[in-house]
Order: C-alpha cells, then structure tokens, then sequence
C-alpha cells in the first residue's frame, strides 16, 4: 500500500532517496501513458455506499463472469451442424445421429472434466447477468438516476439490455439439441411473417431452407464475437460516464446536488467491488455445483419433427414469448399475399414494449422542461407518475411473463391453458393500469406519512393522559437530519398553458402539443398527483404553539 | 413554463413562479419574501464521524485481522480441495447427496470449492474493507460538466476556422462527390452478402410428398398398412426414401413430417377431409402452421391436436380448423390412398405449403 | 350457516338430502363391499374369475358403463378394450372415477390386484383387446436406451415433456408426471390410450419399443434417475430455471450486496 507518495519522482529530486521498484515501473507507465494525472483525479474517487448502487456491479461481475468460462467453453465446443454418430461417454445417446455441434456440447458435460461446471456457470451467469441488468435499469429508473446528465448512460445500458437479450438468444440456440432447436424453428417463423422481405431474410439467414446446415455456425459468429464485441465497446463507455459524472447518492445531511459522499475508490471501495466481483463469482459457481441448468442430455439432439411440452426460451425473452402465445391467430390473404398478423404484431410489440421504458426519461424531461443536473436521486413515493408507471411497465412485463410459461402454469396450478391465456389477452391491457393507479395512491399516502411525521414527529408509542382525562399519544420531534432528509425533494408545478391572449391583447396560438405537454404536466404535478410538502412557516406554526395537537 | 419550489436552503417553499420564469431559475429570486431566521429543514451537514469497535479496540481489530486472515486461508485450501477433487474423482463418478438427487461428484465437488475458494476471497475483501480500513466519509465536490462560456465560444471558433480551413461549403463539387462515394460505398458490403443463401424460389412450395410414395412409420421404419392404425391411435409417418443419413434429411423432414389418425368415418365433419382420408385415416402435417413446431399433442377423445409451443389447438375431425391459439390457418392436409399390395401412399404432394405462412404463400 | 337453515323448508330440500345420503351410501358400499368379497376366491379358475369379476362389475362399474358394458351416457363402452385397459385404469386408481371434470386424476387404487385381475377377465371375456403384459415385455433385459430415447422423444415428450414430468393439454387436460408410473403401466398405457392419449399399438410401436421407451424413461425419471448437474428444479425446463436464477441466484447475491454496502457497527458510546 505504498505506491503513493508525495515526493517527487526521483528525477526531480536527484541523490535524495532511492525509488522503491513499484514506483520506477509507475515512472515508466506515466511517462508513456500519463497515469498519474489519471489517477490524481480517479485514484481517491468516491463512491457512495448503498445496496442498489451495487445491482449494476452484479451485471458487470456476472458479464465477466461469462466471457471467462465462454472462452474456455469455445475451447471445445464445435459450431457445426455436420452430422455424425454419437459414442462418447453418456450411454443413452449411443448411436444417435446428431450434429456435431450437440456432440461437442455432451462431451464437453461428460468427457471434459470441469466441462459440465463451467458450462452451468456460463448459462447460470447468463441468466443473473440478464436479471440484475433489468433489476439495476429499474433501480435508475424509480430513482430518477437517468435524468440529466445520464440520459445518455441511460440509452447505454439500455443497449446491453437488448443485446445481452440477443447475445443470450444465440447461445441458447449453438448446443443445437431439441429445445434451442424449437427455439430457432420459431425464430424462423417469426422471420417469415415479416411482410415483403421476410421469406428472403429468412433464406440469407438460413443459407437455405430450415433448418439447412449454416444457422448454428453464422449464431456462433454472432454470439461469441459480434454481440459481445458491440457490449464490451457499449460497456467500456457506460463505465466510462459512470466514472466522468461521478455516482448519484441519496438525500441526506451532508449530501447537495454538488458534492457526492462516501468512500474513496482506494483502498475501501478497490476492496469492497474487488471483493464483490469474488463474492458473485463464488454464488454462481455454487449454483452451478448444486443445481441443473439446461440439461441437454436429456433434450436430445434437434429434429425437426421432434418437440417437447415446456418449450420456452430462457426467462428474458418469455415476455415476447406471452405476446406470441397471447395473439389471436389473424392472418389476411389479399392480392395473392399472406399478412401472418398473429405472428408480425407480437414480433412489432417486443420492440414497443422496450421502447415504452427507454424514452421515458425523454419524456419526463420535456414534460418537465427541466434543464438543471440532478445528482441527488428520489425517492420512488416522490414521484408518483413516475413510480406508477414503472410499476405499470413492470406489471405488463410479469403478465406477458406469465402468458410465456402458460403451459406450466395449467400445470402446476392445475388451471386450464384456455383460460390463463385469455387472463393474459385482457390482463395485458388492464393490470398495467390498475398497477399503475393503485402505485400512484400508495406512494401519495406513504408522501402524507411523510409530511405526517415531518410536521408531528415520530408515533413514539407512549400513551399519555392528559389531565382532563383525554389520552394522547406522544410524538418525538424528529432529528433535523430527519427533517431534511425527508423535506429535501424538489415539487414542481404543473405548467401552465397561460393566458390565450398575450400581453398587447393579440391572440396566442395554442398548439396541440403544448396542450398535451401542459395537460402530462398536470398528471404528473398537478393537485392529485402529488402531496404538497410542509412548509417551515407549516412546521414552525405547529411546533412553536403547544406541546402536543 | 414549469417552475419548481422546494430550495430546502431558504424554506421560503411555495412560491407562486412567474409566467416567464424558466424552469432552471429558482423559486425565490426575486422575491422579497420575509426570510425567516431560521430554517428546521437546512442541511445540518455531514453527521460527526463515529468510530467502530475496532477504530478504538485493537482487540477488536486483531480480532478482525483474524478473521480475514482465516477467510483466506480458507480460500486456499478450498482451492487444493478443487484440484483434488479434480485429479481424485473419475468423470463418471456419481453419489446420491440429500436433496440434490444423484449428481456428479466431479461437477458438485469442483463447483463447491471453486465456490468457496471465490467466495472467501471476496469475503475476506469486503470485512477488510469494512473493519479495518477507514470508514471516513469524504464529500468530493462535483463540477459542472457543461463547458465554461470562454471554452465553448474558443471550440466554436476553432471549429468555424477549421471548416474554413477545408473549404468544404465553398468547393460545392468536392462536397457533392465526397457525399455520393461514402454514401456509395456500403453498397458493396450489402452485395457481398448476396451468398449468404438461395433465393426463395418455389422452394416452399414442395414437399419430400410425391404420389405414390409409401408412409414410411418413424417409429419402425415399415411402410404402414391401414390395418397398422387403428381408432385413437398416433402415428408419425415420413416419406418412402427419405433417411436419417441423408444429408439434407433435416431440410427435408422439416416440411415433410406426417401425422396419422383414424376417426370413424361418421365423426369426420369436413366433406373434403373425408374424401382425402383412406377409411378414416387421416394424414395431416406434423409443422404448426403458426411457426413451425412439430403439432402432436393429440387429444384422442376430442381429436383435438395442440402446439406444443404456442398452444394453437386444431381439430382434427374437421379440416384441422384452429379452435385456439395463434396459428392462422388449419394444418395441410396429405390426400393418401392404398396401393395395389395394400400398403398406404400419398396421392401427390400437399396442396399448399406446410409450416409458417410467409408473404407470397397467398 | 343461515343461509343454509333458511332453505330447509325448501321444496327440493328433501330431494337434495336424498341424493346426499344415496351418494354416501353407494359410495361407502363400493369402498367396503369388494373388499370383503375378495377374500373368497384365491386362485379361481378363469370362468370363475369372470363370474366373480362380472359382480364386482356390475356393483362398481355399471352404473357408469351400463350392464355387460355396453356403455352409457356416463361412461363408454368396454367391450374390446382388453384386459389390459382394465388393469391400467382400476390398477392407477382411475377407476372407479370419483367425479366428472376434464380428466379423471390418478389415485389410491380401489381394488386389490386379485380383483383387478378378475375385472380384467371379466372385461376381456366382452370382446377381444389387449391382454396384460407380462414382464418380459414390459421390462425386458438388454433394453436399447438410445432408441428408447429417440422413440420417446418422437413420440411421448410432445405431451409428457422430455423426461416425463407432464405438461398441460387444452382446456385444463393434462399429460400426467410419468416419474412414479409402474413399467406395467407405462406399457399398458401406450398399448390401450387412456382418456386422450392416443394409443400406440404394436403394429405402430412395437413391443420391444415399447420396452425400449419404458427402459429410457427410467433412466431419466425416476428415484434413481441421474441428474449429473445437480437438482433438476423439476425438470420444466427454462421456466424453472428462470424463477430460481432470480429469486435464489439474484436474491442471494442482492442479499450479498446489503452485506457488503452495509454500515459497519459503530462502538457504543459509553
């Protein structure tokens, strides 16, 4: 630990002290790369303390994760859909024909030792990697960490999102066994109800017809080199902001939009994300030592005539999966052409629903016209809209969720397929706007709690009687911390479109959208949607008469 | 205009904004609004730092030291239990271990040590951190990352001379053609992915199905007899010829794939799915027509047959019409009769094209 | 409870107490009467093992089936189902069914083996069906398990899911876990279609098949099924898999995070 010091490195200051080895090396280094001007302003950097903050880091730490035991898995893997007879070690196969690309991947559960951990760790990882990076999104996304100046951070992870979705699509899809086959079959299909070019797209992507011999190799290409290219490129510039903009923190004593508190990154945060990227590694090897990913020995090796019940994709892609199983099958012939509706809707939704989440903050910024930087995050209760409208994203997402596993719902639930799919058709559309009504309520209640306890102090639980016989219950004035803490979110006010004549008495022209801007405005802040906070006139008023009210 | 009240500064909160006022201005500026002396909201700063048993115990902070010493001797040992367990266990090995069921003693033993040599590093790591190292709050000063006015107004003038400079607006031809060479260019990236597959062709139109040629059972490999199947009963049949080896069996089952059921005759409500069946036996495509998975959920007792992959329901009694689900249209039908040695065959290929629908299947 | 003293006095009262207290009796006496009839004929010759089966016939069966199994509106026909029919459903505990509803669930067998098989004979006697498999046929030595498997991949997993956990059917249907399933009645089941699953006769899997499919879902599902990569989760595949990586994989390490971002305990001020 004693890399820095103050002194002058040993050219400016010739005879005075030998220079201990690490700093000749740091010499060197800095006089090619300049490091210590970036470490002068990274090397103490701070970094808050709070366990959302570390949800993106799971992401990280699992992404790393993959591409470690991935390289180690294309050591043995063989993307090739040459077809050969099976006689490796796990006796129910023996004598299958099957591609080499399934042969590769038994070989590598059954005749390379460790083969089978790391390949459960590289599907374990994939599928937290996915989980944490939709959890963390959600994180910035109640917290309004995406406002200015991360809009753009924003688009980023949003990016990882949808690739790590792709990214994980095409490995599902490379160990070439029944059910990433029915996977790639139903991709096929999805890209023929495409209208126009769909059937050429499908030919190209195929070398032919399905599932011909060049899918399985063209999705290795994709998912080992040009998907995570793109993500590590996309990853390197997220970083990059998340360092430049310095972290976004928690009202508090102490804490402005100008300062950021906590640790700094040496030694206490270096050890703690250190030690974090240990901690998730050690959870998902564990994982994959105790409990089966993707059995694919029992799957058995693609043919097209073949299938199983349970034929899902991994959980990222079940909400596209409930918008495919949901759809009534509306297809219109006209003019010797086929639009296949039940398929190309769904496969139009996926992208809408994405969406939907990604240009919020855009949305937010110009209903607000909000120009400033924010730093200091929100409370999710303080921005009711806001926090309603997650919730409504997340609501529909759990239902298409739902709609995606229906098979093992009606299974498991002994509930009829017909009837959780016609639960997901109508709930698709209403539950998002039940969550998004009763998420707004609740948050207004927990703001009035909060005013409550502002303007009254704490419940402390003591009964007192009073002497004229009435009882009250005591409340403790909060501590000013409290105080500020729970008073230092901003209000605003719904805009206003203004008088429709302006000042010399000429006529104002309205536009259709400063009149949708304002009438979001009022959604967003008018009286019902959010609680005013107290006032110090309001506190002092209450505090500086008598004891108790 | 929107404007925000709330600068917990001054708790002069609730002031009613001027209509011109621009969203970044606060509130209270330019209001002569009685300050008040004291605001119970004002930031009282960062809280006094507290020490933790070990900042004040050195006891305590052996105690600590200890434990992280010992989480990464763990670590270690964990790590020769891996290579033990990997040298010592023969791949196949498999041991019953309560709950997990009969797992691979290679894959539990290496992923538990591997796990615990991981997982006490970063263990160790963070109660290091934790304990021992100081838990002193710094508060760093942000900066605004906007540019100064100075900064923006000399990039600005660097940039209007280094346009200048280039003569890119005045030289309107060097502009035009540079435009027209870039815009070219990709072109021949888009050209080159012609080869990546075949044109569509009629290719989806055909079927491995050609009169004549014999049901060949999946399951046995036999040509089947329509004595072979009976009332409630399932049979997956593929073309005469076609085999396991070929090289483009894949290709071809994939559109090929049969499913045989017999319905009494009397139950069949479609007139022309009777005529097309032999005695009841009705021979429809195994590919959903929905996205192409093999359909052969086959309820006997409904003569519904469903998908596994998307649950679009067909019955099979009348034309394969879709009772549910996504699937746009009923399953293709194969028109099969008996030849002369009694065996089934198909009276053609399909009518239509089996699987997905596409653009041009009209 | 109110509600249900007010409507006493209902004109259909009577009738509704009259179908419970039938419904009781008949179903006390079918639960108790057999049983104590069984007892009587050990090792019967065949005739005698069809007269005995016709009486249990006709007291269990053919209110539902009609009288020498003609089939009624509640129940179908069972001349020529086989001997085998009958020794799957009674032997599971299908039948007698307990109630109407999409399908008729397994459960604790009614009978005894001695009288299933006299029901058997006695249902065989009806017309010509399968008879009752015998070992060699149903678990025969030197099974082919890669064939088993391919067969069983063609032609169960599409309903019972790869290794035979079951999956759903239309309407509330469904394809039953196949992981406590006896070999017997595994085979009995392909050769006859119970309910909707269609029947595999030999003329479309043969018998050794059917042996080879029965030997590779043992393999896969059952007490001593291998699962090298740990617990299976149930075996449904990506479902499963989802839920768990996120409540256990993403929970334990969320839960590791509160640990790490976590204050350390400060020292009591004294």
């Amino acid at each position: 630990m004693s890399t820095t010091t103050t002194n002058a490195p040993g050219a400016g200051a010739p005879g005075k002290r030998k220079a201990p080895a690490g700093e000749k090396v740091a010499d060197w280094a800095d006089g090619r790369l300049g490091i210590y001007t970036l470490a002068k302003a990274n090397m103490r950097k701070i970094f808050p303390d709070h366990w959302s903050f570390m949800l993106g880091e799971i992401a990280l730490y699992s992404f790393i994760i993959i591409i470690l035991t991935g390289v180690y898995l294309t050591l043995f893997f063989t993307p090739s859909m040459g077809e050969i007879e099976y006689h490796g070690s796990y006796v129910p196969m023996h004598g299958v024909v099957m591609s080499e690309a399934y042969a590769s991947t038994l070989d590598i559960s059954f005749d390379v030792r460790g083969g089978l951990l790391i390949r459960q760790i590289h599907h374990w990882g994939a599928l937290i990697f996915i989980a944490a990076m939709l959890m963390h999104m959600m994180r910035v996304f109640f917290t309004g960490a995406f406002r200015k100046p991360r809009e753009l951070n924003w688009m980023f992870g949003f990016l990882l999102l949808i690739l790590g979705m792709f990214t994980g699509l095409t490995g599902y899809s490379l160990p070439d066994d029944l059910l990433s086959g029915t996977g790639i079959r139903f991709m096929h299909g999805a890209i023929l109800s495409t209208p126009v070019v769909g059937t050429y797209v499908a030919m190209f992507l195929f070398g032919g017809e399905f599932p011909g011999h060049d899918i399985i190799p063209r999705f290795f290409a994709i998912h080992v080199l040009l998907l995570p290219g793109i993500m590590l490129g996309l990853l390197t510039a997220h970083l990059i902001l998340v360092f430049y903009h310095k972290h976004t923190q928690w009202a508090g004593p102490g804490k402005t939009n100008k300062n950021v508190v906590g640790m700094p990154l040496l030694p206490v945060y270096m050890a703690k994300a250190g030690g974090f990227f240990f901690l998730v590694f050690g959870v998902i090897a564990m994982i994959a030592a105790t409990f089966t990913i993707n059995p694919i020995w029992v799957l058995g090796p693609y043919r097209p005539d073949q299938v199983s019940t349970n034929a899902q994709p991994d959980w990222y892609m079940g909400f596209p999966e409930g918008l495919i199983r949901f759809m009534p099958g509306w297809e219109i012939n006209i003019w010797g052409h086929t639009l296949v509706m039940g398929v190309f809707i769904p496969l139009m939704l996926l992208p809408v629903v994405l969406t939907a989440i990604a240009v919020y903050p855009f949305v937010e910024s110009w209903v607000t016209g909000d120009k400033r930087e924010h730093h200091i995050l929100d409370r999710p209760r303080n921005v009711p809209t806001r926090t309603g409208f997650g919730a409504a994203w997340i609501a529909a997402y759990l239902v298409l969720l739902i709609g995606g596993g229906n098979d093992v719902v009606a299974q498991f639930f002994h509930l009829s397929i017909n009837a959780i799919t016609w639960f997901v058709r109508i709930g698709f559309f209403v539950v998002p706007v039940l969550t998004f009504i009763i998420t707004k309520r609740i948050c207004l209640g927990l703001q009035r709690k909060d005013r409550e306890k502002v303007l009254h102090g704490r419940e402390s639980g003591i009964i007192k009687r009073l002497p004229h016989g009435e009882f009250i219950e005591v409340h403790e004035p909060l501590a000013q911390e409290d105080l500020h803490t729970l008073t230092a979110h901003e209000q605003y006010r719904p805009t206003e479109i203004g008088p429709d004549t302006d000042e010399h008495g000429v006529r104002r022209k309205v536009g259709p959208v400063e009149k949708l801007r304002a009438r979001l405005s009022k959604g967003y802040y008018g009286e019902d949607a959010q609680i005013a906070k107290p006032t110090a006139e309001e506190y002092k008023e209450i505090t500086s008469g008598h004891g108790h009210h | 205009m929107s404007s925000e009240t709330g600068s917990h500064g001054t708790g002069s909160d609730e002031i009613v904004p001027e209509n011109e006022k621009l969203p970044g201005e606060h509130g209270h500026q330019g209001h002569s609004v009685a300050v008040l002396d004291e605001d119970p909201f004002a930031d009282p700063g960062l809280p006094p730092h507290e020490h933790r048993v070990q900042d004040i115990d050195e006891r305590a902070a052996r105690r600590s030291e200890r434990t992280v010493a010992l989480l990464f001797t763990v670590s270690m040992l964990a790590t020769v239990a891996f290579i033990a367990s990997y040298v010592a266990f023969p791949i196949d090995k498999i041991v019953y271990v309560w709950p997990l069921g009969h797992v691979s003693a290679l894959n539990l033993s290496l992923g538990l040590s591997l796990g615990m040599a991981l997982f006490c590093i970063g263990a160790a790591a963070v109660h290091w951190a934790r304990t021992l190292m100081s838990d002193v709050e710094i508060a760093d000063e942000r900066h605004p990352i906007e540019a100064e006015p100075e900064v923006k107004q000399k990039v600005l003038a660097d940039f209007r001379q280094g346009a200048e400079e280039s003569q890119l607006g005045r030289r309107k031809l060097v502009r035009h053609t540079m435009l027209g060479a870039l815009t070219l260019l990709p072109l021949s990236g888009l050209v080159l992915l012609r080869d990546l597959g075949p044109l569509p062709g009629t290719k989806m139109r055909h079927t491995a199905w050609k009169k004549g040629k014999l049901l060949i059972n999946e399951n046995t490999n036999e040509p089947l007899k329509p004595e072979d199947i009976v009332v409630g009963s399932l049979a997956f049949a593929k073309p005469e010829g076609l085999e396991r080896e070929d090289h483009d069996f894949a290709t071809e089952i994939a559109k090929a794939a049969l499913m045989l059921v017999r319905i009494e005759p009397d139950d069949i409500k479609d007139k022309r799915s009777l005529d097309w069946s032999h005695e009841g036996i009705l021979a429809y495509s195994k590919i959903c027509t929905h996205v192409g998975c093999p359909v052969s959920l086959y309820e006997q007792q409904t003569h519904h047959v469903l998908c596994p992959c998307h649950q679009s329901t067909f019955d099979l009694s009348d034309g394969a019409r879709v009772l549910f689900g996504p699937a746009g249209h009923p399953l293709p039908q194969l028109k099969i009769s008996v030849n002369k040695d009694g065996y089934l065959e198909a009276q053609g290929d399909f009518a239509e094209p089996v699987g997905p629908a596409f653009w041009e299947r009209g | 409870m109110k509600k249900l003293s007010a409507r006493r006095r209902h004109p259909l009262a009577a009738l509704v107490v009259l179908l419970f207290a039938l419904a009781a009796t008949g179903g006390l006496y079918t639960a108790l009467a057999p049983a104590d009839e069984a007892k009587a004929d050990q090792g019967s010759s065949s005739s005698l093992a069809i007269d005995e089966g016709k009486k249990l016939y006709t007291v269990g069966c053919a209110s539902c089936h009609g009288t020498g199994g003609k089939g009624t509106s509640d129940g179908p026909s069972l001349t020529g189902v086989g001997a085998a029919a009958v020794d799957f459903q009674v032997g599971t505990g299908r039948m007698p069914a307990q109630q109407p509803g999409a399908q008729v669930p397994k459960k604790q067998a009614k009978y005894t083996q001695a009288e299933t098989d006299q029901l058997a004979a006695y249902i065989a006697s009806l017309g010509p069906g399968p008879s009752v498999p015998n070992k060699e046929q149903y678990d025969p030595n030197g099974a082919d398990l890669a064939n088993g498997g391919e067969l069983f991949r063609t032609n169960c997993a599409q309903c019972h899911n790869f290794t035979g956990e079951g999956g759903a059917l239309s309407k509330g249907k469904f394809a039953p876990d196949l992981g406590d399933v006896s070999k017997k009645h595994a085979y009995e089941a392909m050769q006859t279609g119970p309910q909707n699953m269609p029947s595999f006769p030999d003329t479309v899997l043969t018998q050794k098949d059917k042996g080879d499919v029965i030997a590779y879902l043992k393999t896969v599902n059952s007490d001593e099924a291998e699962t090298p990569g740990g617990y299976k989760l149930g075996g449904f595949g990506p479902v499963s898999e989802g839920l768990f990586g996120w409540v256990f994989g993403l929970g334990s390490l969320v839960a590791v995070a509160i640990w790490v971002a976590a204050r350390t305990a400060k020292a009591k001020k004294s």
